[in-house]
Parts: C-alpha cells; sequence; structure tokens
C-alpha cells in the first residue's frame, strides 16, 4: 500500500508536468490545426531562463518562473509571428515541416550557445528540499510546489477562456476563423494570445522540470514533448479537459509500467498507447464533444 | 658550407652526435622517426568534438610525461618529437591520420585514441605498418584482444571494462560485507552491461545474491518510479554502473526517497557533473571503481600531482594521471628497444615488468593488458574521503 501510494505522488507530478505542456500543443491545435512540434524547445528554453534567474541574477524560485514564463511567451508569440503566420494560407503540411524546423532550430542554437553536457540547477532554499514521510510515503515539498503550481495555472487558464471575452474569441475562432472575424474579432490577435498563452504555461513546465530533477540540457524538450503531444492525442486533440486527462493517463501509465518491473518499455508502452488511440478512436477521449473546442 | 651550417645547428642543440649524423645521412623527413635526431612518436587523440575533454586531459599528461623524458636527456641522447594530431572523435578520421602519421611522418609507435571504439579503428593500421598502437583509456574488453586472438601492435595500460565490476563485487562482499545486492543499469550501454554482467558473476560466486535488476536508457531523467519499486526489496548494497549525468540524479532521487544503502559505481562517475547533479548530501556511502585517486599517498602520486598543477593550474584527474603514465611507458619501451623500428618498440612493450607509474605498477600479460590494480575511492559530502587499491 505504501508502495502504491509513493507511486501515486510520482505519477501525479510526472502527470502534472505533462499537463502543462500538453494545454499548449492542445491550444495551438485547436485553434490553427496545427501540431506545434517546436512547443517541448519553448519548454527546454523556459528551463534555461530560470536557470539564469536563478544562478546570474539571484532570483528566486517564484521569480524564476514568473521570469521563465514571460520571455516564453514573448518567444512563443514571436515563432507564431516569423514562422507560422506567412504559412496560414498554405498547406498543413508545409507548417508542421516548418514546425519541425523550428524545433531543431531551437536545440542546436542553444546547444551552441551552452554546450550539450547536463547542467544542474542552482541550489534551492531549503523549504524547497523538504520532504515529509507520511506513513512511510515520503512527499517531497517540490512535488506539492508541481502539482499546485500547474493545478493553479490550469484554473487560471479555464477562467481566462471561459470567461474573458479573449477567451470567447478563441473559442469563436477555433470553431470557424471566418465567421469569427465577419464578427469583428481579429484573428491574428487571437492566434498569438493562445501562443502566448500556450507558451508561458509549458515556461513554467520547464522551469518545474529544471527544479524537480536538478538537470538540463539543449535536447530535454524532446521526450516530454512527444509525450505532451501523445497525452493531447489521447484525450482528443484541441479539447482543453482531455489534454489534462491524458495528461495523467500517460504519467499514470508510466510509472505503473515501471513499477511493475518493465522500466524499459516505459517510452515504448507511451508510443503504443498513441498508436492504439489512433486505431481505435482517432478523436480520442473526449473528442465528440466538438462544442468545447478551443 | 651546407654541412658545417648544420653540423652548427646540431651541435646548438646539445644533440650534437645524432645532429652531425643526421646531417651527413641527409634523409629526408619521413620514412622512419629513427633516423634523424630525434625519435617521432605519434599522437592521434580527440583533441575536438564529443570526447574532446578526454583527448585533451590525455594529451596534457602524455606532453607532461615526454617533456619530463627529454629534460633528462631523452633516449641515449636523442630527443623525443611528439606529431600531434586531432581525430576529432571520429573513428574514420583517426584511421586516416593513423595511416598518415606512420606512413609520412614515420613514428615508431602511436599514442591514442582515448576511446575504446576509435582506438579500435586503428589497429588495423598498425598492424598493416608494423607500428604499435597504444591508448591509455580504451577499457572495452575486446580491444586488444578477440576471437581470433591477440592483436600483435595493439596495447593498453588501463585495465578493462569488466575488471572493474569483478573488483567491485569483491569491495562489496569483502569491504562492506554485503551479501544482497540490486542492480541499476544504463541497458543503452555496452560498459554497463558488460560492468554489470561481470559483477553479477563475481558476486554470486561469492556467495552474494542479486535481488533486483532495474534498467535505464542514456537521457532519462525520472527514476522515482523504479527507485520506489526497489524500496519495497530488501539488499544492501545498489550497484550502480553508468555514467554521471544519469547516476548523478539516481542518487539524489534514491537519497530523497529514503533509500541509504551504499551506491557503488565506475569510473564513469569521475566528473565533477556528479556532484552538482547530485549534491553534497546525497554523495555519502558511494564508492567508485577508478584508474587513480588524487588523495592517493604515495609519493610518485602527491610527485605528480603537485608538479601537474603547477605547470597546468588544475588538479589532475584520471585521464590526465592515464596520459602522462602512457607517454611514459611509451618512453620506457623505446629505450628498451633492441633497434628503434616499431617493431622492436613492440616486442619491447610485450616484455614490460614492473612498470610503475602514477596509476600503479604492472607487467602486460600476454593480452597486452596490464595487470595492475584498482583504486577504490569512497565519497563523503561529495568529497573523495577514501581510497583502497584493491587487485
Amino acid at each position: 500500500m505504501t508502495e502504491f501510494l509513493q507511486q501515486a505522488i510520482n505519477a501525479l507530478s510526472l502527470g502534472s508536468i505533462y499537463a502543462l505542456i500538453a494545454l499548449g500543443y492542445t491550444m495551438v491545435y485547436g485553434i490553427i490545426k496545427l501540431i506545434n512540434f517546436a512547443h517541448g524547445e519553448i519548454y527546454m528554453i523556459g528551463a534555461f531562463v530560470g536557470y539564469w534567474t536563478m544562478s546570474v541574477f539571484h532570483l528566486g524560485v517564484f521569480e524564476a518562473i514568473l521570469a521563465a514564463m514571460i520571455v516564453c511567451t514573448v518567444l512563443g508569440v514571436l515563432i507564431e509571428r516569423v514562422a507560422y503566420r506567412p504559412l496560414r494560407r498554405s498547406t498543413r503540411l508545409a507548417s508542421l515541416i516548418t514546425a519541425i524546423g523550428m524545433s531543431l532550430l531551437l536545440q542546436y542554437t542553444m546547444m551552441y550557445f551552452v554546450g550539450a553536457d547536463p547542467r544542474a540547477y542552482p541550489a534551492l532554499p531549503d523549504y524547497m528540499n523538504a520532504s515529509f514521510s507520511l506513513g512511510g510515503v515520503v512527499v517531497k515539498s517540490q512535488q506539492l510546489v508541481i502539482i499546485g503550481i500547474s493545478v493553479l495555472l490550469m484554473i487560471l487558464l479555464q477562467f481566462v477562456v471561459k470567461t474573458t471575452k479573449m477567451g470567447k474569441a478563441m473559442r469563436a475562432v477555433s470553431q470557424d476563423p471566418e465567421a469569427a472575424q465577419l464578427m469583428g474579432i481579429s484573428v491574428d490577435r487571437t492566434i498569438s494570445f493562445t501562443f502566448a498563452i500556450g507558451s508561458a504555461l509549458a515556461g513554467a513546465a520547464g522551469v518545474l522540470v529544471g527544479i524537480y530533477y536538478n538537470s538540463i540540457n539543449p535536447l530535454m524538450g524532446i521526450m516530454p514533448g512527444l509525450k505532451a503531444f501523445v497525452a493531447a492525442v489521447f484525450g482528443g486533440i484541441g479539447i482543453i479537459p482531455g489534454a489534462l486527462i491524458g495528461a495523467f493517463v500517460i504519467g499514470g501509465a508510466e510509472t505503473a509500467v515501471s513499477a511493475l518491473g518493465y522500466s524499459l518499455f516505459r517510452d515504448g508502452v507511451v508510443f503504443a498507447i498513441l498508436i492504439a488511440i489512433l486505431i481505435v478512436k482517432p478523436t480520442g477521449l473526449l473528442g465528440k464533444n466538438v462544442r468545447e473546442k478551443v | 658550407m651546407q654541412f658545417s651550417r648544420r653540423a652548427l645547428f646540431g651541435t646548438t642543440a646539445a644533440v650534437a652526435v645524432a645532429g652531425t649524423l643526421a646531417a651527413c645521412n641527409a634523409s629526408p623527413s619521413g620514412t622512419n622517426g629513427a633516423d634523424g635526431d630525434t625519435i617521432k612518436l605519434g599522437v592521434n587523440y580527440e583533441l575536438s568534438g564529443d570526447v574532446a575533454t578526454y583527448g585533451q586531459a590525455s594529451v596534457a599528461g602524455i606532453k607532461m610525461a615526454i617533456e619530463e623524458v627529454n629534460a633528462a636527456g631523452g633516449i641515449d641522447g636523442k630527443q623525443i618529437e611528439i606529431v600531434e594530431v586531432d581525430n576529432k572523435s571520429d573513428a574514420a578520421e583517426a584511421t586516416t591520420l593513423a595511416t598518415r602519421l606512420m606512413s609520412q611522418d614515420g613514428v615508431i609507435a602511436c599514442m591514442g585514441p582515448a576511446t575504446s571504439g576509435n582506438f579500435k579503428a586503428t589497429i588495423p593500421v598498425a598492424q598493416d605498418n608494423q607500428v604499435p598502437v597504444v591508448s591509455g583509456s580504451a577499457t572495452a574488453d575486446d580491444v586488444t584482444v578477440d576471437a581470433d586472438g591477440v592483436k600483435e601492435y595493439a596495447f593498453r595500460i588501463c585495465f578493462n571494462d569488466s575488471f572493474q565490476g569483478t573488483i567491485m563485487a569483491q569491495f562489496a562482499d569483502e569491504n562492506l560485507s554485503a551479501g544482497t545486492a540490486v542492480i541499476i543499469q544504463d541497458n543503452s550501454s555496452d560498459y554497463a552491461t558488460g560492468l554489470a554482467a561481470a559483477f553479477t558473476a563475481e558476486f554470486e560466486k561469492r556467495g552474494g545474491s542479486i535481488a533486483a535488476t532495474e534498467g535505464f536508457t542514456a537521457g532519462d531523467t525520472d527514476f522515482n518510479s523504479i527507485l520506489t519499486r526497489l524500496r519495497g526489496e530488501t539488499f544492501d548494497v545498489i550497484y550502480l554502473p553508468g555514467y554521471y549525468s544519469e547516476a548523478g540524479l539516481i542518487i539524489k532521487q534514491a537519497r530523497d526517497l529514503g533509500i541509504d544503502a551504499p551506491i557503488l559505481g565506475a569510473d564513469g562517475f569521475d566528473s565533477p557533473t556528479l556532484l552538482e547533479l547530485a549534491g553534497t548530501g546525497p554523495l555519502n556511502e558511494v564508492y567508485f571503481t577508478n584508474h587513480y585517486s588524487s588523495i592517493d599517498e604515495d609519493p610518485a602520486v602527491v610527485d605528480f600531482i603537485s608538479a601537474f598543477q603547477e605547470a597546468n593550474g588544475e588538479e589532475p584527474n584520471a585521464f590526465h594521471a592515464l596520459g602522462y603514465d602512457l607517454g611514459k611507458f611509451v618512453a620506457d619501451a623505446v629505450s628498451r628497444a633492441s633497434e628503434l623500428t616499431g617493431e622492436a618498440v613492440k616486442t619491447a612493450m610485450a616484455e614490460t615488468q614492473g612498470f610503475t607509474g602514477v596509476t600503479g605498477t604492472f607487467d602486460m600479460d600476454e593480452n597486452h593488458n596490464p595487470v595492475k590494480s584498482i583504486v577504490v575511492i569512497g565519497l563523503a559530502d561529495g568529497v573523495q574521503a577514501t581510497s583502497e587499491k584493491i587487485g
């Protein structure tokens, strides 16, 4: 039982991180039908921004998260403006290839500047390194911070999408961009806003991962990016609650596979889930619910 | 006129006899390094590319050794000249450069490359040209000997991978009185799986048992789930063959989960990055096998460390030490060779008995592997606290 609860904590922490990344994937797909493969790299750059704010400017953890979110917001909007907007009227394949190109460009630009070796995150204040033992189950304060911040950001996102004017515009553009434009909604601004929110979440995820695992490198975005993509597809790509469910399912599946002693199949199982869902229900778990699409 | 000017140059270079002879011969550079007034040795290392740090450290050690030999008068009055090339951490480039060193520059022995794969690529060239190649750090089991028998012109001065696993099993049994072990191995590297197999074989031979084996792949960062699983097992030690990038994270996450059993590793732990990734607290009760320890109190090692620090401004790591021993080993073999040809140097290398270096004293066995001891380093709060020679 102790072991099960411990694994559940592990799964929740992992799932929260995937959720923050998956939300960005799913929102961008929902609004312009583009799988933004550069999203994992925005997460990676968020981790490095957090690293620099903490080691060079000696700011605290929460300031570092904020700084990473701001830089990633700017970067996400810039990428959309430079790489995707000129291709919006061309085939979807062209945008997809551009997204992959953008992803590689960011990976290797960072590698040029910081090198390929993993870096350790700066030392954290004591309250971040504390851990509690609840009947044999070890809970680290880092895990609580990760889960807490993830939940907080997701509630904030839900609030923005459901109640603000911009959220309404996002939902309108995702349903029918042309009709939305006829209603006086600025489609370009709405898309930029979507990239901004998604990238901010990825930036926060980057810093949280840096804190949690204490190791960052320029290629760290590839695997979590792909897994978050699987999570988004699992829940039904384009659907925000779907991405959340997908992320926790993927985090849970990975942990379960390792817990049963098949740790080498961990990544394999995640991608087997992707194949299975595409064969059985390509629209994902919540795929029918088109009205909720953002 | 021509003659006297050359002779004069030879005298001022303090190698009068050899210089005059060389002038008389006026041999074109090349064909054979021993014809000139210097003895040419090739240095074929990874000075750029993926494993540049290994190559650069080895070459720094080699240069220090050769400078010492030259300062002491060289070999039979001849100075050693190093021909240094950069193989860019690439096996094909290493092969091309080995050919050039042996056939054009006329070296009588080649040092390097540092990694097993690149070193193996140069061995066929060595066999063809009858010039020995020696590596200071190629530790793969099959470097100097394979199913076809020993490779006549290939040598190394470091122990092989499986020996590290064997010694660690002995250490776990004798020094830590461990009866049960679990293994967490990097399944994406031959190095780690080879170590794990050797450890298991020796540990079981000594009556120990392996309670569980877990695997990971290079680049993983989340080990919480496998460690949580291991926490449910009963064991005395964890054997963790792998490199510092993952080992650092595993040690940290294991200690965070309350696993305080000793963690044993191999020379892949030897990097300052291990301390950065794991932090000081978790790096207690951590032991790893290595080629040499900077806290060794052997006078030869202490002298080497202070001389190296003076010359290079940093503390030498295992690659520096191995490079230094490699330079001394080759110079020693050349001085014992009956004549200055690749074949004679090869014979001298194969006959090496009781060579003493900073990484230990060794004889060369019939498979061209040194028979030497291993150092087991113990960490306390992230710094080397104990070192013990075994084997």
